[in-house]
Parts: structure tokens; sequence; C-alpha cells
């Protein structure tokens, strides 16, 4: 039994992308979700802020979930919960286990990629020290007290300030932990501002800017955590240490996308995203394998994986009927002075869409730019933009007309504006 | 008339009904069962020594402080079985190093512990090192290692390609190997364990006495009587033996911090890659491990504290500078987790394996590298201790065989669907990082030496010892164990004694 559309991984991109195939045309279209629910980490943010884009109300992210989940009511879309995909191929042949029907090879005509991305943890930011209990990525601290119910601690400080950091310092606060303080390495915080008001600033939670942790002590629970002052280059400033005594440290520092499927598949990865290279249909250097959301690269905003998981779908479907969507014609995007990355990474010239989404991140904050797309010389758009931070993703869009005017490779870059 | 009799025949058994419980209590705090064998520590060593005896008819007991076996210097250690042309012709280390490399393989096979002969290189990036690196080879050839040769620069990039440019040469000794040593220290210690040998965790020896020809050890847990003691108690060793004899040797902790490098990296290299060694020791290592990581690591660094295994930021670099010395490109942003060992150095310079001046106590100390190497070695050593003295040796004749350990994703395709139908729980992955089943872990809970820690189950079959390090599985494996030890889930300890996880169930 072959599949048109087998979708690897149940969270909202791959939620999107398995309706967004079907409503294109596919007939068979498969989720398979390793969780015993549909939603992904959406199920364990319990908090407000989602689908303001996409639906233009206020979701908590079980409600955001259940629209998508919803969703495939009445469509033919089956679901394989429990579910760990092994393996995949080029051939585009999915190995899969779970416990009802065993040890699986599922034949799919096209593929589409959603595994999202997991936190980066106290090893890979090589944090020196004690090794106890009580130091946990905010993530799985998140887990323990929105599904499971438990309070993970009592004396809380937080090192990063991304999004789920900063959601994690409310939380335990009103589970009546003493949140000390959230340590950011970087000068500026990596979450959305409006996280930083109404999570720290309303319960007066210090956010230390150019600081890090640069030990922690405690043979059995946590005890305590030494943090100090970091230079221009992050290195810790002699002197500026300050202890602060807690039995819990939560890490924000970071989110990966999950493609050891991927790699192991030999789809190609682009290093500073992390993610499989992809083209504005969303596929990747394996013909009729698609990818979205966080496994691409990670997003603030969940609307957006919506969208992008959508756009996969649309496209596997497509590949499914008629395999059309060979790449011949290709310009690659190259990312100039400013931009860390962007995706697509690739445009399909023989598949020029009306219009395209081109999503990029910064790498420092600015004022007053304009995002520049030219190829050599020549000005292909042009786009002012106030304010830019590395935790805000930008995103920029390209017209049918503009992007016609490409031939072989464009760049993006930050300009002064005159 | 009647009705008296009635009274004393039920006072009469109210009385047996005492005598009967206050006797259970007694033996029960340990007072009264008297041991053949006492070992303190549950280390390679300890462990060792258990599985050995649990082989004779004899009533033995080993003691443990920690929560779990192996939880010293036992898991925290580069993982290395050592040719053995490195100690000194003539040393406790050179012979049961050399002995001990020769056990393992036939050893790990039996006990289902991975094991992997790689061979290891010793480096020369100029002449001078060179002719060190050749002092080494003689010193192997009279220390009579096999598989010995010195190789050149282009032999060294065929068998490394990403030896820094620099090599000259190198020390090619193909009997080196490594091994997961605190999965065999654990199925040491299962084996011992089903054949009747009892583990006590959480029990620390706080005093020794002897009376005639029987030790009391005092513990936490009340006192255990034998009549013979094994001392390995690894970095504690000489406090262990100065409670019972005069001082004869010194533990010296010296540290060690290592890096535990991504699967990703895990092909950087095909054999143990050594520096040329100075007198600080054999240097940092770059090695693959059994599980497919690479590990770099150690410095040495001398302490006066036991327990300080933590690391810093100023050794780290150290170690991330010496092995890129060596090896180009190794991706340290790969690095999953960092930790610390202490090797139990002692003022002697040679493992202590001897009996104290105390008659029926056996130190078994100063087991520093290549102590893992030796292990299997040193075991034999220390029966041999035994053996002088007039004790029965009867060999068990329903002596019960290893378990045998399976890897669910080593099975092959159609293993693995006959094995889920067989127990549907081999078809739910708990651990996406490193592919562990519950079934593994619900097997790991239950194996004689019983899992109660979340890095007990880590050590045995690797959920958490992922790139992910426990992030998405470690809420889940908290709660099978919970489920299976029929405890709530906020007792459950990361490792440690007092190292809870969970403080308080929140109101719904």
């Amino acid at each position: 039994m072959k599949y048109d559309v087998v979708v690897v991984g149940g969270g909202p991109a791959g939620l999107a992308a398995a309706k967004s195939a079907y409503d294109s045309g596919a007939k068979k279209v498969l989720i398979l979700e390793r969780d015993k629910e549909l939603g992904g980490i959406l199920q364990q943010c319990i908090h407000n802020g989602f689908g303001l884009h996409r639906f233009k109300e206020e979701l908590t992210g079980p409600e955001y979930a259940q629209k998508y989940i919803d969703m495939l009511e009445g469509t033919d879309i089956e679901v394989k919960l429990d579910t760990m995909v092994l393996n995949i191929t080029p051939e585009k042949i999915v190995s899969a286990i779970n416990p009802i029907d065993g040890y699986q090879e599922i034949e799919a005509k096209s593929i589409v990629l959603s595994m999202g991305c997991r936190e980066r943890t106290r090893g890979a930011i090589i944090m020196p020290g004690d090794r106890p209990s009580g130091i946990y990525t905010a993530g799985s601290a998140q887990r323990f007290v929105n599904m499971e119910g438990y309070q993970v601690g009592k004396k809380v400080v937080i090192l990063g300030s991304g999004d789920i950091g900063l959601i994690m310092a409310r939380r335990m606060t009103w589970e009546g932990a003493k949140v000390e303080a959230v340590v950011e390495l970087m000068p500026f915080s990596g979450g959305l501002n409006r996280n930083i008001v109404q999570c720290l600033d309303d319960f007066d939670i210090p956010l230390l800017l150019s600081h890090t942790i640069i030990d922690v002590k405690g043979k059995e629970r946590l005890e305590k955590v030494v943090v100090a002052k970091v230079d221009a280059n992050r290195k810790p400033i002699p002197g500026t240490e300050i202890e602060y005594e807690c039995d819990t440290l939560l890490l924000s520092v970071g989110l990966i996308p999950e493609n050891e499927i991927s790699r192991e598949a030999g789809i190609n990865l682009d290093r500073r995203t992390n993610g499989p290279i992809v083209n504005n249909s969303m596929q990747t250097s394996i013909p009729g394998v698609f990818a979205c959301g966080n496994v691409v690269h990670v997003h603030d905003l969940v609307d957006f994986v919506s969208e992008e998981g959508e756009r996969a779908g649309k496209f596997a479907a497509c590949y499914a009927d008629e395999e059309a969507c060979q790449m011949e014609h290709i310009a690659h995007i190259s990312n100039g002075n400013g931009i860390t990355y962007t995706v697509p990474q690739i445009i399909d010239l023989d598949n020029i869409p009306k219009k395209l989404e081109i999503f990029m991140r910064v790498n420092n904050t600015y004022t007053n730019k304009k995002i520049v797309v030219r190829e050599g010389q020549e000005l292909i758009a042009s786009f002012k933009k106030a304010h830019l931070a590395p935790g805000e993703m930008e995103k920029i869009m390209l017209p049918e007309v503009l992007l016609k005017k490409i031939k072989k490779s464009v760049t993006i870059e930050l300009q002064e504006v005159l | 008339m009647k009705r008296a009799k009635k009274i004393s025949v039920s006072i009469l058994l109210y009385v047996w009904q005492v005598i009967l419980v206050l006797f259970f209590i007694y033996t029960k705090i340990g007072g009264y069962i008297m041991y053949d064998v006492l070992i303190i520590g549950a280390g390679i060593i300890g462990t060792g020594i258990a599985r050995e005896l649990s082989k004779y008819d004899l009533k033995v007991a080993v003691l443990d402080k920690d929560t779990d076996v192996s939880n010293g210097t036992t898991k925290a250690n580069s993982a290395i079985v050592h040719g053995g042309y490195d100690a000194k012709e003539g040393s406790l280390m050179a012979k049961y190093n050399k002995l001990g490399n020769e056990m393992y393989e036939d050893l790990c096979k039996e006990l289902s512990v991975p094991f992997k002969r790689t061979g290891s290189l010793v480096l020369a990036f100029s002449e001078d090192e060179m002719n060190h690196v050749k002092e080494l080879y003689e010193r192997g050839m009279k220390n009579q290692i096999p598989g010995l040769k010195m190789i050149d620069a282009d032999e060294v990039k065929r068998l490394e390609p990403n030896v820094q440019d620099n090599i000259v040469g190198a020390l090619l000794c193909t009997s080196a190997g490594i091994v997961s040593p605190w999965e065999f220290a654990e199925a040491l210690m299962d084996n011992a364990v089903e054949n009747g040998v009892e583990l006590h965790l959480n029990t620390e020896v706080t005093g020794i006495e002897k009376n005639g020809e029987i030790f009391t050890l005092k513990t936490n847990n009340g006192n255990f009587e034998g009549k013979y003691v094994y001392n390995c108690a690894g970095n504690y060793s000489d406090i262990i033996h100065n409670m019972i004899a005069p001082e004869s040797f010194k533990i010296l902790p010296r540290k060690g911090e290592y890096y535990l490098l991504d699967k990703v990296q895990g092909e950087r290299v095909n054999h143990v890659i050594f520096p040329c060694p100075n007198h600080l020791g054999k240097g940092i290592l770059v090695a693959p491990t059994v599980h497919g990581n690479l590990v770099v690591g150690p410095n040495a660094q001398d302490l006066d504290n036991r327990e300080d295994i933590s690391t810093t930021a100023s050794a780290l670099d150290y170690i991330w500078q010496k092995g890129s010395a060596s090896i180009k490109n190794i991706n340290f942003r790969d690095n999953i987790r960092n930790f610390a060992g202490i090797r139990a150095e002692s003022d002697r310079g040679d493992f202590i394996i001897e009996e104290a001046s105390v008659s029926g106590f056996f130190d078994i100390g100063g087991i520093k590298s290549p102590g893992l190497s030796a292990a299997p070695g040193i075991t034999v050593a220390a029966m041999e201790l035994l053996q002088k003295h007039p004790i029965e040796l009867n060999k068990k004749e329903n002596f019960i065989k290893p378990r045998k350990h399976q890897v669910f994703m080593e099975l092959s395709k159609e293993e693995k669907a006959a094995k889920i139908k067989e127990d549907s729980r081999f078809g739910r992955i708990i651990c996406r990082c490193e592919m562990i089943t519950e079934g593994e872990i619900v097997e790991a809970i239950h194996r004689p030496v019983v899992a109660t820690t979340v890095d007990s189950i880590k050590r045995r079959c690797r959920p958490g010892a992922g790139r992910c390090q426990g992030g998405f599985c470690g809420p889940r494996v908290q709660e099978i164990l919970a489920r299976e030890l029929k405890v709530d889930m906020k007792d459950i300890l990361l490792d440690r004694k007092n190292s809870y996880i969970l403080v308080e169930e929140l109101k719904k």
C-alpha cells in the first residue's frame, strides 16, 4: 500500500502540511506522531498568545493545536500515534515502529519532514561546575509543571532570555517559586518584546544582559550558581561575580532543529539553520522530500510554522501527483552583511510563485536599516526597517515580477538608509 | 480450669510469636548473619571480586554508600582498555594490565557488555617525541605486549585521516580497546546477586572492629559481621584501611575532566589516540566510545577533596586545545556533556593488592589508570589473597550464567517485529536520541541489581545519554520508574541521595 504523502511529526507544521496536502488533492495522507497525542510541543504551552496572525485571536497552545486537529475530521487523513520513525530513504520508504503495528515499512510518493526541534542543553554551552539535580531545560520544566503537574523547584535562576525562558519565569512565579534573575549572555534578549514585558517586568524579575553563569555548585541538589558580567567578546570579567542561592536552574539557551533522520537520509543541511536547505516549495535536496516548521529553522511564532506547513503540504501533494517539482533552474540566496540565514535558501526558477516570502534572521540589533535584495550590483528589491533584532524573525515578500528578474543568484544584506 | 489452660496456651503462643519477631528483627539488622566475605565498595573492583566469589558456596555481601553500583571512578574515566606497554616492567600495573586486557574479550561477551578492540596510537610530532615513543615500544616489548608496532607518518595518516599534518610517527598497539565500564560493573554485580551475593546500597561503613577471627563493619544500616574483608573503597580505601589497621598508604585524589561529544563526531578517530606522554601522565586522549560518541580528556589535577568532581572552565579550555593539537576539526560545539572523575592515585605509585597487617583484611587500593584495564586481572590476584587462608572454596553446582542483554535497535527487522509482537512495550520509543524502548527500560529496572534512579537507568540502557541529555525522555523515564517501583514520581531521584527532581505535586 503506497501513500501519496507521509508526514513525519504531528505538531503544528505536520498538521498544517497534512491538511494542505489533502486539500490539494492527495488522497492517501498519513501522519506519524511519536507522542500519544497530536499537537506537538503546543500541548504543553498553556499560555496565551498563539494564533494572532493566523486566526486573528489569542489562543493557548492546546487551543491552537485543537483548531488544526479538528480540521482533520471529515477527511481521510490517517494518523498513527505513539509511532516513531526510525529512518527514511531517498526512495521514500519510511521505517517506523509502534506498539500496535510493530515494525513497518511504509511506501510514500512524497514525504514531509516536520519533526520540530529540541532544546540546547548544558552540555551544548559547555557550562562548568558540579552536576547536581535541579538543572532543567526550560521546556522539560514546562512539561513537568504543565503536563505532569509537579513543581520542580522553589528558588530559580534562568539562563537565556529566549521566549521559553521568559514564559517559564512567569509560570514558575505563578506556581509559588521565586525567580531570582534571568541571565542573558548577549547585550539583548533573544525573546519577543511582549514576553519581556508580560513575563519579567510585570513580576519585577531582573533581566541581567551581558551576563552568564560561570559556575554551578551542589553535590546532590543545586545549591547556588555564580553569575558574572561578560565583555564584548562574551568572556566573563573577573571581579564581577555574583552568587545566587537557588535550588533550580532553567536553561533557555536555544533550540536545534532535530534532523537526525534527515542527515541519515542524505539530505543537505544548512550549517546556519541546522535544518534542510529548501527551495520556495519547501523541497529539500532529495526530490519529493519536503520539510517545514522548526525542523527547517526555529520560528518565533507558530502562525508562520503553520503557513510553512501548508506550503510544504501543497507541493508534496503536487509531487505525489505528477512528480512535477523537478529543479532544473535554480537561484541560490546568499547571506550578505548582517544576515544570519534565510529560508528558503534556493529559489526554483521553473516554478516562480505569484509572491514569495523569504524569512530571515539578523545577527545583531539594528535601527534604521534596509534589507536589500541584489544580484551582483543590480538592485532587485529594498525594504526599510526601523528596528531589527536577532530574536525577531524578519520576513520580506517578493512579487512574481521581481522574481522574474533573478537569473542565477541573489544576495540579501543590510544597508544603511541614506 | 479449662479456661486457664486455654489462657496459658495463648500466652505461650504469644510469647513464642514475640520471640520469633525479635529473632526476625535481630537477623534483619545484620547482627546475626555471619558472612564469609564482606566487600566494601561496588566499583569495578568490588563487583568483579563479588562475581568471582559468587561461583563458590560462600555467604558474601557487598556494601556501598551510594545509590547504585559503579557510581564513583568506575563511571567517570576514559573507558579505555590499555595495551599495557606504558607501565614499568615488573610493576603490578604492568602485570595485571596485560592479564586484564587478555581477559576482557571473553568476559564482555559472557556478560553482554560492549567492548571493542580498536587499537591505540601514541602520536609523535617531533623527533624528540619519536624517541620517547620508541622507549614506550621497548618497554612494551619487555612487558610482552602483543600487537605493538612503530609506524611512520604515512601509515598514521592512512589509519587516522584526521591526524594533524605535522605527524612524524606513532606507536600502534592493536591489542588496546574500549569498553563501557559502568555496564561492566553492573553486569558483574547482577550475576553475583543472581548467584546469592547480597548487595547493600546506601550503606556507608563508619567503623571496623575485629574480635577473634570476626570482623564487624559498622554502618548506617546496622552491623555486618564476616570472616574476611575486601577493601575496594576506591578513593576512600585509605580511610577504610585506617579504621582497622595502622596507616600504610595514602590516597592522593587526582581529578580528570572530559568532553563527551555527539555521535556526529564519533567517527573522527578510529583508534584511541594518545599524545606523547610526559611526566604528568598519558596526556589528553581522543577516543571513540563503544556507544559511538567521541571522548576527549582527561587533564590531571591533584586535589585535597575526594568529592570534587566539578568541571572547570580552565581545564575544559586546556582539553579543547590539547585534543585539537592531535586531531583536526574536532567540533567541540557538538559537546553533549562534560564530566570529571577522580583517580585513586596513591603514595605508593603502584596498585596496592595485599593483605593488611590485620589478618583476613585485604586492601585493593590505589587502582588508578590502568585500573580499568587491569580490573579482571586484579580480581584474580584478589582471589589468590583469599586462597592463602583456610577457607573452603567449593564451586557451586547450580551457578547461574549471566543474563543476555540485547539492544533493541541492533536487532534485524524481523527480530524487531517479533520482539514487539511478544511484548508491545518494545514498540514504544522512550528515548528518541538513543532510540531506547520502554521494554528495555522496564527490563533494566528489574535486573538483579534493581535500578531506582534516573541515572541508574541511563547507565544500564542509555536513555538520557544522548544529545538531548534527557530533556525529552527524563520525565517519561521517571514515570516508568515510579510505576514499576510503585512509588510516587516525586520520590524518584536523579542519582545520589537527596538529588530530588520534583518538589511537590501542584494542586489541580
